[in-house]
């Protein structure tokens, strides 16, 4: 394994600033990287080779011009493929988009490109975000780098299985429900949701659009907290984003890898634990739990009564959202088009295309919606988890008030097999059970590695209130003080 | 099936109507209601887009502040109360000319509620309730190619043009009006009138019935007397003033009809047809689509403060009925008649002719004269005829100035209106221009005389009043471009 790829981002950045190596060396070895392991791990749709070197060349030019260089100019980085790229295909995981290449950068891309950060390709992803092992997206199976029968998590799985394996020392997910804190658990990396609203969702292909939010992953606290100083930020033109300071989450990254928590509070979640969690992921939960009360942690238990609910609240809410939101792939203007023979009326035409181009778990969730949504069970459905999800905001308040941060395990196990859940939606939906309070609220969650059960790795989540991304980041850098060197340098080599 | 109809006066004996107006203005707003598009109309198609009028995936909406004033100034002008907090929302259904298969509207959380409209049609006067003032986004237009008419019937394939989609739309939406029997149809057609002139008076739209920038959806009930409301329909399509009142009467006629064969109303869409003057069935009820509203969660919720919305009441101008009767003070005119002036939609059309120098008599005289009917015989509003007025003003001038009579310029405007350019090159083109040069008839003069001996002779005995016929037949050989009065004067001195 080439050095470079085992860099962490800061590191790479510093080294092309410094001039001991070139943005295209660090592009070519991550090429070269993919080039080498991705027929096992399939975490890119596709890669962007010549993209990927120009972007690499411009760095390198402006140094050569005596530039100041962004803190992470030249990194490379995974962009999940529901991220819209001006002139790359882009197709959120679904047969429906397949060949559609976007006219517009979004927000995120742009704000990345500008930082000179070197976009490899897109990853593959559940098609339209909609699951949590990537076993849903239309075009490739992702593989788990710490064994390869296991899934990477989902929606954001080809982006997490790019970082783990050393594919790109940084990747782009969106979490709607948990679909960047449950992949970054699974495959032992840092995934962090920032709060709703702190990052443009212009140019991210929606899922549900109240919930859905990207964020960075990395393989240290660090690297991901630089990330999302660049992504973060009030964008015009997104209505609902905040027009607010970005948390400082770089510097909280830093200070919280002194291991010195003294004067926290951390709150243990009752209802995230317990009957149905793996013995091995609780062990490994307990035992970070330990670790923050030996760097000075006072750490209580709280009960948040209505996060019982945030299955079948999230389960209603994202799919009613999302029934309207993919209403636009009707084959008029983009994408798939399927049975359009002269003699079938558009309405046929419609109904075909979408017949062909959704995949049976996006059928289901507009369906759900879409009856959810109806008259008559519109207060039923949709109203009343809406209901629940200011319960559950009144739930993280209340905690607040005594915690300055919320603790549970990222996920009820550890990887699941590929195939092990693909005929049960419920027992896939469950893989989301301890990530969907934060979406449904919007307060920001990471989740960093806090051991292994059998071999596998395990995500610490770490919840905080609206806008304080940086308790977060904090939290999780202690914690990974905590192990010595991230957990990841355990995995075994591909 | 032919059914004989009832005479509408048979209809407003025996059963009551209760109607209702959905209108949809588009405002004039420079850029679209959710991206910075322009909103020119008439542009080449597809020139006036982007990926959120569009709705590419992953584009977001942002809402345009200045429609949201625009409404914000409707609603007040209406009398209406302004929402402290309301959502958009979500109206979902599948059209190919609806760039995202939904269309951003406002459902149950308008901007604008519980206002009026005070009106008047002959003479008399109606409060109508406003139930809501909402603001949307329109939707694109498509063109279908290939058939006969222009219908997706015998089409070989559709083309949409998206400039429109997301041009910013504003509904009024009217209490239901009962109580005003056989006036329904006049009463519609003033409401409209009147909404009209109050938002163009706004200066937020041009609310150009046949550009399609006002729109008008017509509901109409009957009833028994003292029995309840009757079931409602909706007529689309009505694409005029004079439609609105036509559509009303038409549809009381077919549902009286309806009524006494036994039958009952469907609740249902119906389509106006301009040509006919009759409704016929759209989708009716149960086959609706139901629109699965829910509120947008792509933008934040609209909170207009106090302060802002007594801004925006402090630019409201004066009122259509305040400014009515202060001109009709000005031009010394009745109740009666400044009815007739606003209902022919005529009002501005006359204070422009009067700035831009004609009389008051002359402007009324003409808009309300030959120019309404003109307007009647191509059913288009008077604002809609190809002359400006200062063309009007221009040609009152020239009668004025002696140099056109009254027939001679009812030619002139005939002239303007078919694209001859403005009065004066009419005059010149067309050779209309009053003979009073003495020379030039004095041989018609003395033509007249040799012709009509008996008549010549009663006026050289004193019957003066005798010269009348001999003035008449001089105007004849000359084509009505003589002087009447230097003709009669040259008779006169001839046979005296
Ligand atoms: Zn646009």
């Amino acid at each position: 394994m080439s050095e470079l790829i085992s860099l962490t981002a800061a590191e790479t950045a510093a080294k092309i600033s410094a001039g001991e190596v070139s943005a295209r060396e660090v592009a070519q070895a991550h090429l070269d990287r993919i080039g080498a392991v991705d027929d096992r791990i399939q975490a890119f749709l596709r890669v962007d080779t010549a993209g990927a070197l120009k972007a690499a060349d411009a760095v390198d030019q402006a140094k050569a011009k005596g530039e100041q260089l962004g803190p992470l100019a030249g990194v490379p980085l995974a962009l999940k493929d529901v991220v819209v790229t001006n002139g790359l295909e882009t197709t959120s995981g679904s047969k429906i988009l397949s060949g559609w290449i976007p006219p517009y950068d979004a927000t995120i891309t742009t704000r990345m490109r500008e930082a000179g950060i070197v976009i490899l390709g897109k990853t593959n992803m559940d098609e339209f975000a909609m699951g949590s092992s990537t076993e849903n997206s239309a075009f490739a199976t992702t593989h788990n780098p710490w064994d390869l029968d296991r899934t990477p998590g989902g929606s954001s799985g080809g982006s997490s299985a790019a970082v783990a394996s050393y594919e790109a020392p940084l990747a782009i997910g969106t979490d709607t429900g948990g679909s960047i804190r449950q992949p970054a658990a699974v495959t032992g990396i840092v995934g962090h949701k920032p709060t709703y609203g702190s990052v443009s969702r212009y140019g991210l292909i929606a899922f549900s659009s109240s919930l859905d939010q990207a964020g960075p992953f990395g393989r240290t606290v660090l690297d991901a907290a630089l990330l999302h100083e660049v992504i973060a930020g009030h964008d015009p033109c997104d209505s609902t984003s905040l027009d607010v300071p970005v948390a400082p989450v770089v510097a909280a990254a830093r200070e919280g890898a002194n291991g010195d928590l003294a004067g926290l509070t951390v709150g243990i979640v009752r209802e995230l634990g317990g009957e149905g969690y793996e013995s091995g992921v609780t062990a490994a939960f307990t035992d970070a739990a330990q670790r923050l009360e030996a760097m000075g942690a006072k750490v209580v238990e709280v009960s948040c009564p209505h996060f019982g609910y945030a299955l079948a609240a999230y389960y209603l809410i994202a799919p009613s959202e999302a029934s309207s939101n993919l209403a636009r792939f009707d084959s008029v203007r983009y994408g798939l088009r399927v049975g359009d023979d002269g003699a079938r009326s558009l309405e046929e035409v419609m109904s075909l295309t979408r017949e062909a181009g959704f995949g049976p778990e996006v059928k289901r969730r507009i369906m759900i919606g879409t009856y959810a949504l109806s008259s008559g069970y519109y207060d039923a459905y949709y109203g009343q988890a809406q209901k629940v999800r200011t319960l559950i905001s009144r739930d993280f308040a209340d905690a607040f008030q005594t915690c300055d941060v919320l603790i549970s395990p990222a996920t009820p196990t550890v990887a699941f097999r590929l195939g092990e859940r693909v005929d049960d939606p419920m027992a896939m939906y469950a893989a989301d059970l301890c990530t969907l309070p934060a979406s449904l609220a919007g307060v920001p969650a990471i989740s960093v590695p806090c051991g292994l059960s059998a071999g596998l790795p395990v995500g610490l989540q770490v919840m905080a209130p609206a806008l304080a991304d940086d308790r977060c980041y904090r939290v999780a850098a202690a914690v990974e003080a905590s192990y010595g060197a991230p957990l990841i340098a355990s995995a075994p080599a591909l | 099936m032919t059914t004989t109809l009832p005479p509408f006066d048979d209809v407003v004996a025996r059963f009551e109507p209760v109607i209702g107006l959905e209108t949809h203005v588009e405002l004039g707003t420079r850029t679209k209601m959710f991206c910075g598009c322009m909103t020119d109309f008439g542009s080449e198609p597809n020139t006036q887009i982007c990926p959120v009028c569009l709705g590419l995936p992953g584009s977001l909406p942002v809402a345009n502040k200045a429609a949201i004033e625009a409404t914000i100034r409707i609603g007040l002008a209406l009398n209406c109360s302004i929402a402290s907090w309301c959502r958009f929302a979500r109206k979902n259904y599948f059209y190919p000319d609806m760039p995202k298969d939904y269309q951003i509207s406002q459902y149950d959380e308008p901007l604008c509620f519980e206002g009026y409209l005070d009106i008047t049609s002959e003479g008399q006067s109606y409060r109508i309730g406003i139930e809501r003032v909402h603001l949307e986004e329109d939707t694109g237009k498509t063109l279908h190619v290939g058939g006969a008419t222009g219908r997706i019937h015998g089409a070989t394939h559709s083309l949409v043009d998206y400039n429109r989609a997301g041009i910013p739309l504003v509904e009024i939406v009217t209490k239901p009006v009962p109580g005003i029997g056989a006036k329904a149809p006049e009463v519609a057609k003033a409401y409209v009138t009147e909404l009209r002139n109050l938002v163009r008076g706004l200066g937020v739209s041009d609310v150009r019935m046949e550009q399609g920038s006002l729109r008008c959806d017509v509901n109409t009930a009957l009833n028994l007397p003292g029995a309840d409301w009757g079931t409602r329909t909706e007529t689309k399509n009505v694409n005029s003033l004079r439609s609105v009142e036509r559509a009303v009467r038409s549809e009381m006629i077919r549902q009286a009809s309806v009524l006494d064969g036994g039958g009952r109303i469907v609740q249902e869409t119906r389509h106006f047809h301009e040509d006919t003057g009759v409704t016929t069935s759209g989708r009716s009820k149960e086959e609706a689509t139901d629109y699965r509203y829910f509120p947008e969660p792509d933008l934040v919720p609209l909170a207009p403060d106090a302060s802002w919305v007594e801004e925006l009441r402090a630019t409201l101008p004066e009122t259509p009925s305040v400014r009515r009767g202060r001109l009709q003070e000005a031009w010394g005119v009745s109740d009666h008649d400044m009815d007739s002036i606003a209902n022919a939609g005529a009002v501005e059309l006359i204070v422009a002719t009067i700035e831009a120098g004609a009389s008051s008599e002359a402007a009324r005289k003409w808009w309300l004269g030959e120019l309404a009917r003109r307007a009647n015989e191509t059913g288009t509003e008077l604002d809609a005829l190809p002359i400006t007025p200062a063309q009007v003003a221009a040609v009152a001038a020239l009668v004025d100035a002696g140099r056109v009579n009254d027939k001679l310029a009812r030619q002139v405007l005939e002239g303007v209106l078919a694209g001859e350019g403005d009065p004066e090159a009419v005059v010149v083109s067309r050779g209309l221009e009053v003979v009073s040069d003495t020379g030039a008839l004095g041989a018609a003069v003395d033509e007249a005389i040799a012709a009509n001996p008996d008549v010549a002779q009663k006026i050289r005995e004193g019957k003066v009043a005798a010269a009348g016929a001999l003035v008449g037949a001089v105007m004849k050989t000359t084509r009505g471009q003589a002087d009447a009065k230097v003709v009669r004067d040259l008779i006169l001195e001839r046979l005296s």
